[in-house]
């Protein structure tokens, strides 16, 4: 069965000066026990999916199942069996870290007792024990991402959805969170996670949507996506800029497409089908031509590849216009 | 594996009050924690009675003692600023993002709102309280226990007519720092155009029945008149001769008119 089916997702934001497509007809569709990573930059309309998806946000148009329930329809039906845990920690910082747990619990309708136990459990599952009592302004950044995500999970939902879980966390923290979001999902719950990490989707995600200008512009898993952009590649790093034509001549007679050129950084790049012989040809060739090398590897595309090849720019390139069409329109 | 709800469901009555009593028990335990929020709101207005019973009290003439005169206005002047600390709460809690939580909780619509009034009317019970005190401690006076009661239950019940204008203010300005603005601007013309330092009779013609059907007037000659506390002779105006009685119309309407407002922009916030 699949726990979210969205079909035509618009939202447009108007302002006087112009009008916003947040999202223009977005499709996703994500089976029960899956993790579905929606990847794109800031603005791209993430967060908006993921707002109307939760119950916070009503769609202009299209229409959304969650688990089962119309999301016109049973609003209240879906939010007993979701957790959303946000950008920003939305917990109470002025409130301790259990009184937080427990206050969220009783509005899931759980008892007192049962939002107690359920409060305890989290604690201990996300490592806060020692600062339970405290209150959250105290909490380092990690911490309270923890906190909010053991909030998202105070009832038990089938059904969660992680917006940016990792933004602003430092590389530590990051990888600890992962361990936890892996940890939840072997417990069969259903994911939607957003990013703007390539590496985080990558890490976490069965599949992956990419998403830019509020359209769907991929889909796949990490590597069909991959291999959509194309193969292997041979990267040289040229120690002399002089070497660079000759480079570039043995690296187009022995691999099959275009190389491509870094003048700046003196990197060149050439797809190959031929794998590890075709690497071993070119160290060979450069050996005989003479050409000094700083570096060089065999590499399976990244998803930044991916970005560049599907959007036609870098994931992090417009992050300052987007973000400031993001706030005004929230 | 799903959650069983063991208590009612989030449509009920039940779930009405019960989740809105647990929002206002999590505003009222944020009190204590940043306690610079009511120390300041008390200490603003110790420093107006200071500043007009020693620096404009000489030069303002009232029936009576001044003191006496003053201290039912300042009452009134806090209670009208119960509205801003509402506001500023509830903007507060849009942008941190817990007002998303909630509205993401299988929990009564009604609670985020019901919950921020009630524990809004408590917080301002005790900065009452304390005022009261200090009050006592400069030479106000009340005739008798009853009317001191009473007059703090009016005082209530006009903080409940504010704190839904504060909900209602709170939900239309994006920021906190825009929030104090708009609320010195709307607020203190509502306060000073009044009779709470001066009476009635030393404003301008034009505008002595605006001072005078001010909410804070009526609000402050009622109290005045409950408590003996140096009321000026009524003039022919209902608002003078039946002050409790305006006041209670005037708390009326900002239920009636800003509660739904606030009700309509809360529920429009998924647009």
């Amino acid at each position: 069965m699949d726990a979210i089916t969205a079909e035509g997702l618009v939202k447009i934001y108007k302002s006087r000066k112009n009008e916003v497509r947040a999202l223009d007809g977005v499709d996703l569709t994500v089976p029960e026990g899956t993790v579905l990573g929606l990847l794109g930059p800031n603005g791209a309309g993430k967060t908006t999916a993921v707002r109307i998806l939760a119950t916070l946000l009503k769609p202009d148009s299209g229409r959304a199942t969650i688990a089962g329930f119309d999301l016109a329809r049973q609003p209240d039906d879906i939010r007993r069996v979701i957790g959303l845990s946000g950008q920003y920690a939305a917990v109470d910082e002025n409130l301790t870290g259990s009184e937080n747990l427990w206050l969220f619990g009783r509005l899931y309708q759980l008892s007192s007792a049962e939002a107690t136990r359920r409060a305890t459990e989290l604690l201990e599952q996300f490592d806060l024990v020692d600062a339970a009592d405290r209150v959250v302004k105290t909490y380092s950044g990690g911490m309270r991402r923890r906190l909010d995500l053991g909030s998202a999970l105070i009832g038990r939902p089938r059904l969660l959805f992680l917006d940016e879980p990792t933004t602003g966390l430092d590389p530590r923290s990051r990888i600890g969170m992962w361990d936890v979001i892996r940890g939840l999902v072997a417990e069969g719950v259903t994911l939607l996670l957003t990013t703007q990490y390539l590496e985080e989707a990558d890490e976490l995600a069965d599949r992956i949507v990419v998403i830019d200008h509020g359209k769907i512009i991929a889909g796949g898993t990490a590597d069909e996506l991959k291999s959509a952009v194309g193969g292997e590649r041979i990267e040289v790093v040229a120690h002399d800029r002089d070497a660079i034509p000759r480079a570039k001549e043995i690296l187009s007679r022995d691999c099959a497409g275009d190389v491509t050129v870094d003048e700046h950084t003196r990197r060149l790049t050439a797809p190959t089908s031929a794998g590890a012989g075709a690497l071993v040809q070119v160290v060979r060739d450069f050996d005989e031509a003479g050409i000094r090398i700083d570096d060089i590897a065999l590499r399976r595309p990244t998803l930044d590849d991916v970005f560049l090849a599907l959007t036609g720019h870098a994931a992090e390139e417009e992050t300052l216009t987007d973000e400031a069409s993001t706030r005004s329109a929230a | 594996m799903t959650a069983r709800t063991t208590s009612a469901p989030s449509g009920s009555v039940g779930s009405a009050v019960t989740d809105g009593i647990l929002v206002g028990w999590r505003n009222l335990k944020r009190i204590p924690r940043i306690p610079e929020l009511a120390i300041f709101a008390i200490l603003q207005s110790i420093m107006f009675v200071l500043l007009f019973v020693f620096v404009f009290g000489g030069a303002i003439n009232v029936p009576g003692d001044y003191t006496s005169f003053l201290m039912p206005g300042i009452f009134a002047q806090t209670i009208v600023f119960a509205a801003g600390t509402t506001a500023i709460g509830m903007t507060d809690d849009i942008n941190k993002g817990i007002v998303d939580r909630f509205r993401s909780l299988p929990m009564s619509r009604s609670a985020v709102l019901t919950g921020r009034t009630f524990s809004d009317v408590i917080y301002n019970a005790g900065i009452l309280v304390v005022l009261m005190l200090t009050g006592f401690v400069v030479g106000w006076r009340v005739d008798d226990i009853p009317s001191l009661i009473a007059g703090f239950a009016l005082l209530l019940f006009f903080a409940y007519g504010m704190v839904w204008l504060g909900v209602w203010l709170g939900l239309n300005v994006p920021t906190v720092e825009v929030g104090q603005q708009v609320i010195f601007t709307v607020l203190f013309p509502i306060t000073f155009i009044s009779n709470v330092f001066v009476p009635l009779e030393s404003l301008p013609e034009w505008l002595q029945p605006i001072a005078e059907w001010n909410p804070t007037s009526t609000l402050t000659a009622a109290l005045r008149e409950m408590w003996g506390n140096g009321a000026p002779p009524p003039t022919n105006s209902l608002a003078s001769t039946e002050p409790a009685l305006v006041t209670i119309v005037w708390v009326l309407v900002f239920i009636v008119v800003f509660g739904p407002l606030g009700v309509r922009r809360y529920r429009s916030m998924s647009r």
